[in-house]
């Protein structure tokens, strides 16, 4: 019995490490044939590369050729200031409809949720010909604008569920003693949040961090562009010349690895509570 | 205080508190939606300066159109396909890495990874495996199918879509079907355990079923996002070779802005809007009836 078990265990062990192999094969192929040069790489993908041969160069040519410091300041800005409104836009309008029971926020509500099952492929076309012609493409404001819209849907109905179950005590009391609704907000409630803006920022972050068609249609000239954005130009530019390519693309995700060691907990937490909400 | 100055603090909270998540809602998502309905009537394009209504000459020319409809049947085949062998997956990695197990957290990060990462980036990594190496495999192999690249083979390059699709959501699905494994009631596990149930008679008759919010819960992902793929799409194939892989999202998007047939464009947009919404609540509903109460 006992060395059944253990058998069982072995296996086990086997089949997960076998398959995490292969689940980071293609990662671990793009580092090594990211220090080759391309006839290299062609003849042999399998094969360590060289010392001193190439070394660093892929990643220079790639870092200048890509713009990356520009593109990733953009992607960062980007991400960062519409982050900042979706959360505060969006928990303050949770709290709000939450604690106001009237028809109207009801509708507003239902509306909101509702929209989660829209695919953006059904809004993109209206949404090009109208911002189009009012002029107003190719500024990463109104990316931001957008990325705020659509960001309500979702983060107004986890705040929502979450606001639903605060007990009005606290506030009240603080309403009582003189303070403002917005002040009460955000010394009472907003502090409690925090669990869900967590998730919340996390599931955000990956969504505008990685999104490519949005800013796609937006942001047309190259000095705007995100990271995705000159991740796809420079691979339409240089098709042909594999090897700086592949440093391309371990630079693109050098910085999400470094922030996902420090915050992996989180991030797979996050994920969680967005999926089960 | 007065009515009507309740009234107007009323309205001065509301326009505080819910009023830019409102306006940035509406203006970026209600009135295109709004107006895209209207789009579908017309023969709108950003090359000509004026526009006709057309009324549902539109539609009559997508249901008409042969090639968006094969494009659109296969994009039925690959959500199917994805979603399948994504879940199976997934839950398979969830079922291996639920329980003892050591360096759980560090296994569990590591098949999340590929989430990380946007499906252009994904997909030009793929698109280097494809064409450099496996091809280089089947030579080492001698082994004829692998030697000509998945992605010039009209058949085999919307398999690739899929190997990439499933390794790409499988870390995302394994992680919510491990919060599933974790919710299940441990009484419930002893008791079938003492009426003698074990290994996969246990999995089949007590997890399974006490599972079925979790498989509803990634169904659904899963079928939203594979109606949804564009990046990878793009990335990977570009719709080639001959548009054999061109899937749904991407015929929109090229009827409407290398076309300009922005009123063509949005009627498909619409018939794929009903199809997405059809699939993903219908699957709901009928996964829903498997629920049982633990």
């Amino acid at each position: 019995m006992k060395n059944k078990i253990s058998f069982v265990k072995v296996i086990r062990y086997v089949l997960i490490y076998f398959l995490l192999i292969l689940f980071m094969m293609p990662f671990y192929l793009m580092v090594i044939n990211s220090f080759k040069t391309t006839q290299q790489f062609v003849s042999n993908p399998f094969s360590l590369p060289a010392l001193n041969k190439v070394g660093f160069d892929n990643y220079i040519s790639a870092f200048k050729k890509m713009s990356f410091l520009k593109a990733i300041g953009n992607s960062a800005t980007i991400t960062l200031i519409s982050i900042i409104l979706i959360l505060l836009t969006s928990s303050m309008a949770a709290y709000f409809l939450v604690r106001h029971k009237w028809k109207i926020n009801k509708v507003i509500f239902a509306v909101m949720v509702a929209s989660m099952i829209v695919p953006f492929q059904a809004i993109m076309i209206p949404l090009v010909s109208i911002y189009g012609r009012l002029n107003l493409m190719n500024s990463k404001w109104v990316l931001i604008f957008m990325y705020i819209g659509f960001g309500q849907g979702f983060a107004v109905f986890i705040f929502h569920g979450f606001i639903k179950n605060i007990p009005l005590e606290m506030e009240e009391s603080a309403l009582i003693d003189g303070c403002s609704k917005v002040q009460s907000f955000f010394q009472i409630v907003f502090p409690l949040l925090k669990p869900v803006l967590v998730t919340v920022l996390i599931l955000d972050v990956l969504w505008i961090w990685n999104d490519y068609l949005l800013p796609s249609l937006v942001l047309l000239s190259p000095a705007e562009r995100t990271l995705p954005l000159s991740t796809y130009s420079f691979f339409n530019t240089y098709s042909v010349d594999y090897a700086p390519l592949m440093a391309g693309i371990v630079l693109t995700i050098i910085p999400v690895v470094i922030v996902y060691i420090f915050s992996q907990k989180h991030i797979i937490h996050g994920v969680v509570q967005g999926a089960i909400k | 205080m007065s009515k009507k100055s309740k009234l107007l603090g009323n309205i001065g909270n509301f326009a505080v508190f819910a009023g830019p998540s409102v306006i940035t809602f509406t203006c970026v998502l209600l009135v295109p939606l709004i107006y895209g309905v209207y789009l579908t009537f017309t023969n709108y394009s950003p090359i000509r300066i004026t526009y006709d209504f057309v009324g549902f000459s539109n539609f009559k020319s997508v249901f008409t159109d042969k090639e968006f409809w094969q494009q659109f049947v296969k994009t039925l085949g690959y959500v199917f396909y994805s979603t399948v062998f994504c879940n199976l997956l997934a839950f398979l990695l969830a079922y291996l890495l639920t329980g003892n197990i050591k360096a759980r957290d560090f296994l569990r990060a590591g098949f999340f990874t590929p989430n990380l990462i946007g499906g252009i980036v994904l997909g030009y990594i793929w698109k280097f495996i494809f064409a450099n190496v496996v091809t280089k495999l089947g030579d080492i192999l001698g082994y004829q199918p692998l030697m000509t690249s998945f992605l010039t083979h009209p058949d085999r390059a919307i398999v690739a879509m899929i190997i990439v699709t499933v390794w790409q959501y499988a870390g995302y699905l394994m992680i919510i079907y491990i919060a599933g494994f974790v919710g299940i009631p441990q009484d419930v596990q002893e008791a079938s355990e003492i009426d003698g149930a074990t290994g996969l008679r246990k999995l089949y008759s007590i997890t399974i079923p006490l599972m079925v919010p979790s498989f509803i819960i990634c169904f659904f992902i899963m079928i939203s996002r594979g109606f949804m793929t564009y990046d990878l799409n793009l990335a990977l194939t570009n719709g080639q070779p001959y548009g054999s892989t061109r899937l749904a999202a991407m015929h929109i998007y090229q009827k409407a802005f290398q076309a300009n047939e922005y009123g063509i464009g949005q009627a498909e947009a619409i018939i794929f809007f009903i199809t997405v919404a059809v699939a993903a609540v219908s699957q709901v509903l009928l996964t829903k009836r498997f629920e049982v109460e633990a």
